[in-house]
């Protein structure tokens, strides 16, 4: 993500290079660069203006330090600024209220449906009984849609055959929340127009019936020159909280996330990045500002891994893996667990310098599908004591899993040096916890 | 004829109630700008640039326009308010005309295939399962017969959502259900249509983002599998694209086409949009006609798209 708008802010800084110091001039090239970056990413024509026109004044003004390069600093004023524009500081959901209410509002398409279950999932993670109701009743099989959802997150779904009427199914589902004592109601709407006089109407009467701690507006991270109109229409009707930046898993430069909050002023609170119900991440504004700077997100992975990652599956791994007792059953469950986190090339752009490499690679969620599948070969004994898998089990296994017994071999010496790796890992891991206190907690290295 | 003519009004005022949002906006600017000027000058330029960039056509196409404009105007001196839409007008209609294909289509004119196998694609979102709920609706009034096939087994409801729209249009719809294989299904749509003597048959595919090439790859699966029944099948791949997105159109429709050879456009929820400059930056930019445009909720509001109307609704 935001990969492309990176690429071109780095050619951008290329022509500062090697140059003593910003003048007039030489900043002028690279600031209608990063401009034409910013409109080519669909960030508003206005907005990306000012912006420019700030990054240069700046960069003017405290020019001549003889500790950086003028490229250095002019990346530190775009980043700086750019955070600025992003929306300054994370912003957390307001789940106060008995149930609090969160309303879905967007135009069609943008996946607010989706976003529904996953906040749901994000919610409910965080040890909060929730509940969703379903207010689509226009879109073919929208309810039933978050019907599917709701039993694959397993939270419940309130929604009303043969009403058509999604005011009086939101309050009723308000009542059924209050009566059932879930603490957090997420009510999913239909995808409505900002021109639309009549729909936009009926959300605004949602809102009022309902007093909601919080109304999301969900928008599709492609959308582009038209997304600040679009928000301010939202935003007129029913002043919402915050918004959701979706499909930023594509390789949309995401202009619209910068403009969205300059005009509305709202914070962007969270984002999606990936079909999986777990792909919704808190937004940071300062590591999405670094990360178009290329920068990666490592933190936001590190996250995310600790949110998917079972703690005391996380607990039990360690110790098995300390005490050399790490199985070929462990390690399945570990694979399973790190698919669970989402695409995996999604995860290795999040690590800094990988990026970019990773962007025009194949990396498929099939990737461990062979490992999977000799696994799943393997007899329960075999998984649990690898050393008693001879010649002949070798073959047995390459012909249930559809490989060779080159792949098998290969992966049986795998596993044996992550054994003795992730053994030595261990204890030094271990070691190194009690010597810096302040080391941050990694998933399975507690 | 009488009967064509009414319709063929409706329609236009349909388009030109959908497109309000894009006229107002993109050429009443323009007619602000020109407010008090005699001539062409740099400001006016510049303030043509905003305009058309702000519409999403595309800082390329934008250019282009621009080029040309001062071309003209060097050319024929002295502009008024007037002539310069005229000419505005006659740049943007020529862009569209020097990449689309100059027949134009119709809901009865299926190229003497029968069936016509469609393929539908596009990322998640954009509006596939209506469209095609949409086309199932012209292609029966043009009297054909049509199959659909429920190839979105992905998304939560998707098989749901079409048969809403296969029973909404009195067509049948192939299907296996949620989670199956999606180039299975197709298969049976295109064995079936073809078995049943259908005119056309159009097949759903999952919503995908363009970067994932495992995805990516299955559409090409998908496309395979339907010339094992017929050979030149699919004979319309049609890429649906949001009326609402950014310069990211531009990165979809290449890396579709890339995996599929897409060789018809449809643009969906230009109502919604003052951006319907997109039309204009992607029929620059790329050699795939714009085929259909969707310009309202109702289940008639999918339109052939027709160049001339198109640019006539932004002037008039």
């Amino acid at each position: 993500m935001f990969e492309s708008l990176s690429n071109k802010l780095e050619k951008a800084f290329k022509t500062l290079k090697g140059q003593g110091k910003i003048t007039e001039i030489n900043v002028a090239e690279t600031v209608k660069e990063i401009r034409k970056a910013l409109i080519d990413a669909d960030v508003n024509y206005k907005i990306a203006k000012t912006f420019t026109d700030t990054v240069k004044e700046k960069a003017l003004g405290q020019n001549v330090l003889t500790a950086v390069s003028p490229g250095q600093l002019l990346t530190k004023i775009v980043n700086d600024e750019l955070t600025l524009l992003l929306g300054g500081q994370a912003v957390e959901l307001n789940t106060k209220g008995s149930p609090a209410i969160i309303l879905m509002a967007g135009l069609q398409g943008s996946g607010k449906t989706t976003h529904s279950a996953k906040l749901a999932n994000y919610i409910k993670k965080k040890g909060k009984t929730v509940m969703m109701a379903a207010c689509d009743v226009y879109r073919p099989a929208a309810i039933q849609q978050l019907h599917v959802l709701g039993e694959q997150i397993g939270v419940p779904v309130y929604s009303e055959e043969g009403n058509n009427n999604p005011v009086s199914i939101a309050t009723n589902a308000v009542k059924e929340a209050q009566q059932k004592g879930a603490s957090v109601l997420i009510i999913d709407t239909a995808g409505r127009l900002s021109v639309d006089a009549e729909m936009m109407e009926e959300i605004g009467n949602i809102k009022k019936a309902i007093q909601p701690q919080e109304i999301l507006f969900v928008v599709d991270s492609m959308t582009g020159q038209d997304a600040v109109n679009t928000a301010k229409a939202f935003n007129d009707v029913l002043d919402f909280t915050g918004v959701i930046l979706t499909k930023l898993d594509g390789d949309t430069r995401g202009g619209a996330a910068l403009s969205i909050k300059t005009v509305v002023e709202k914070p962007i609170k969270f984002v999606g990045m990936g079909e999986k119900m777990e792909a919704l991440d808190p937004f940071h504004p300062d590591r999405m500002a670094q990360r178009i700077l290329g920068m990666g997100d490592i933190v936001s992975l590190v996250e995310r891994a600790q949110q998917v990652f079972d703690e005391e599956e996380a607990a039990r791994v360690q110790k098995k893996l300390l005490k050399d007792q790490f199985t070929f059953e462990d390690f399945y469950t570990q694979i399973q667990q790190i698919k669970k986190m989402g695409n995996l090339k999604d995860l290795m752009g999040m690590i800094p310098g990988v990026g970019k490499a990773v962007k025009d690679l194949d990396i498929s969620d099939d990737a461990f599908k062979g490992i999977e599948a000799i696994i799943n070969s393997m007899t329960p004994k075999e998984r649990n004591n690898p050393d008693i898998i001879s010649g002949s089990r070798r073959k047995r296994i390459a012909d249930g899993s559809g490989t060779d017994i080159q792949q098998v071999n290969q992966l049986l010496k795998q596993f044996e040096e992550m054994r003795k790796m992730m053994k030595s890992f261990g204890k030094m891991q271990g070691a190194s916890m009690r010597g810096f206190p302040g080391m941050p907690k990694m998933p399975g290295m507690r | 004829m009488g009967i064509f003519s009414i319709f063929s009004k409706e329609k236009k005022e349909k388009l030109n109630e959908g497109l309000e949002k894009t006229k107002s906006s993109l050429f009443s600017k323009i007619s602000k700008a020109l407010v008090g000027k005699t001539t062409v000058d740099d400001d006016f330029l510049d303030e043509l640039e905003e305009i058309l960039v702000t519409s999403d056509v595309g800082i390329h196409t934008t250019l282009k326009i621009i080029e040309r404009l001062q071309q003209r105007v060097a050319i024929d001196k002295y502009i008024g308010h007037s002539e310069l839409n005229a000419l505005l007008k006659q740049e943007i209609e020529q862009l569209l005309n020097e990449h689309q294909n100059n027949h134009l289509a119709t809901f009865e004119n299926l190229q003497g295939k029968k069936p016509y196998v469609m393929m539908v694609v596009g990322v998640n979102g954009v509006g596939k399962t209506t469209t095609i709920g949409k086309l199932a609706n012209q292609f029966k009034q043009a009297g054909k017969s049509v199959v659909l096939g429920a190839g979105d087994t992905f998304r939560a409801a998707a098989v749901a959502q079409l048969k809403i729209w296969g029973e909404r249009n009195g067509v049948h719809v192939v299907e296996h259900g949620m989670n199956t294989d999606p180039a299975a299904v197709s298969y049976d749509a295109v064995k079936y249509a073809n078995e049943h003597n259908a005119d056309v048959v159009i097949i759903d595919t999952a919503g995908r983002l363009h970067n994932r090439v495992d995805l990516m790859n299955e559409l090409s699966k998908i496309k395979r599998v339907m010339s094992k029944v017929i050979p030149d099948a699919p004979h319309e791949v049609l890429l649906v694209l949001d009326a609402s997105t950014g310069q990211n159109a531009f990165e979809q429709a290449k890396q579709f086409t890339a995996a599929t050879e897409v060789n018809a456009l449809a643009l969906t929820k230009l109502d919604g949009t003052a951006k319907g400059g997109v039309v204009i930056g992607i029929a620059d930019q790329f050699k795939v006609p714009v085929k259909y445009i969707g310009v309202g909720e109702g289940i008639d509001d999918l339109q052939l798209f027709d160049r001339k109307e198109f640019v006539d609704s932004l002037f008039n």
